[in-house]
């Protein structure tokens, strides 16, 4: 069972997110990380992660508040690394600016969710991508290469 | 978050269409899915050309790609969909009983946002499409130069 890896830049939202990740059952487990070189070392098996069991995350959710600084940080991180770019990443983000939005897209992010201000549709909004990129979505094999 | 936004369809299987709009419906997401049979009628309704000429401007929130379609298979259309620079931020989620793991690892490669294997089973293949649509049709929020629907 691949994991849920979660990556934030407000410790707050991220511990909202992780409960309404909570709400789906899913059996896999929700990594959270840290918004500076954590999320490296999870995939590269270093740092703090040396020795973790398991491979790439199923997806990586990035919780953030400022979508652009987030998403060019993963871009470097991720998306620039052959045998993990084609890990989706799925923004969540209460940003509605369309810059924010766009920017992503162009960064190669698989989809973007606009958190809700209400707190039940807040848990409705955040559960429902668990379940899609938990279950429904087949993730790529460890160490995809391009070409 | 509750405006309807609309869905392409390209598949070729009629029994697989009929299943597709009938767990989209069950979260009324069936009404502004527009149905394609293959992939170069998909690139058609995309570039709006040929019997698409006339259509409104706007990319779809979502394209569901069949792989083994004929003319123009669905990695095909991935393919123009991710190198086209009107087109490309398109989501676009695979939607296939293919489970080669070559066909998954192209897709990847391709760009695809998402890749689904149709379950065998009628109700796991139920939820599975109605998740799918949930996510796609009501949850993401798609670039900018998406059909706003057909309220």
């Amino acid at each position: 069972m691949k994991s849920i890896l979660l990556a934030g830049d407000n410790q707050i939202d991220v511990e909202l997110t992780q409960e309404a990740l909570g709400r789906n059952n899913l059996a896999n487990d929700v990594v959270v990380v840290g918004e500076d070189g954590e999320a490296p070392d999870y995939f590269r098996q270093s740092g703090n992660y040396a020795g973790r069991k398991g491979g790439n995350p199923a997806v990586v959710l990035l919780d953030l508040k400022t979508p652009k600084v987030g998403c060019l940080k993963v871009r470097e991180e991720i998306k620039g690394d052959d045998s993990l770019r084609t890990i989706p990443a799925v923004v969540l983000t209460s940003s509605n600016e369309e810059t924010d939005l766009l920017k992503s897209y162009q960064l190669g992010v698989n989809a973007f969710v606009v958190k809700p201000v209400d707190f039940h549709d807040f848990m409705e909004a955040v559960s429902r991508p668990g379940a899609f990129w938990a279950i429904v979505n087949e993730a790529p094999p460890a160490g995809v290469r391009s070409g | 978050m509750e405006r309807l936004k609309s869905i392409l369809l390209a598949e070729d299987n009629h029994m697989d269409v009929e299943l597709t709009l009938e767990a989209l419906g069950r979260h009324n997401l069936a009404n502004d899915v527009e149905v394609v049979n293959d992939g170069e009628e998909a690139l058609d309704y995309l570039h709006r050309r040929g019997k698409y000429s006339s259509r409104l401007e706007g990319n779809p929130a979502v394209v569901l790609l069949d792989i083994k379609m004929p003319k123009v298979t669905g990695l095909e259309v991935l393919k123009e969909i991710k190198g086209d620079p009107k087109l490309r931020m398109m989501p676009v989620v695979v939607l296939t009983s293919s489970r080669e793991e070559s066909d998954l690892i192209k897709s990847y490669n391709l760009g695809v946002n998402a890749y689904v294997v149709k379950p065998l089973g009628f109700e796991e293949f139920v939820t599975a499409v109605s998740r799918l649509g949930v996510f796609w049709a009501i949850i993401n929020e798609p670039p900018p130069g998406t059909s706003s629907g057909i309220a």
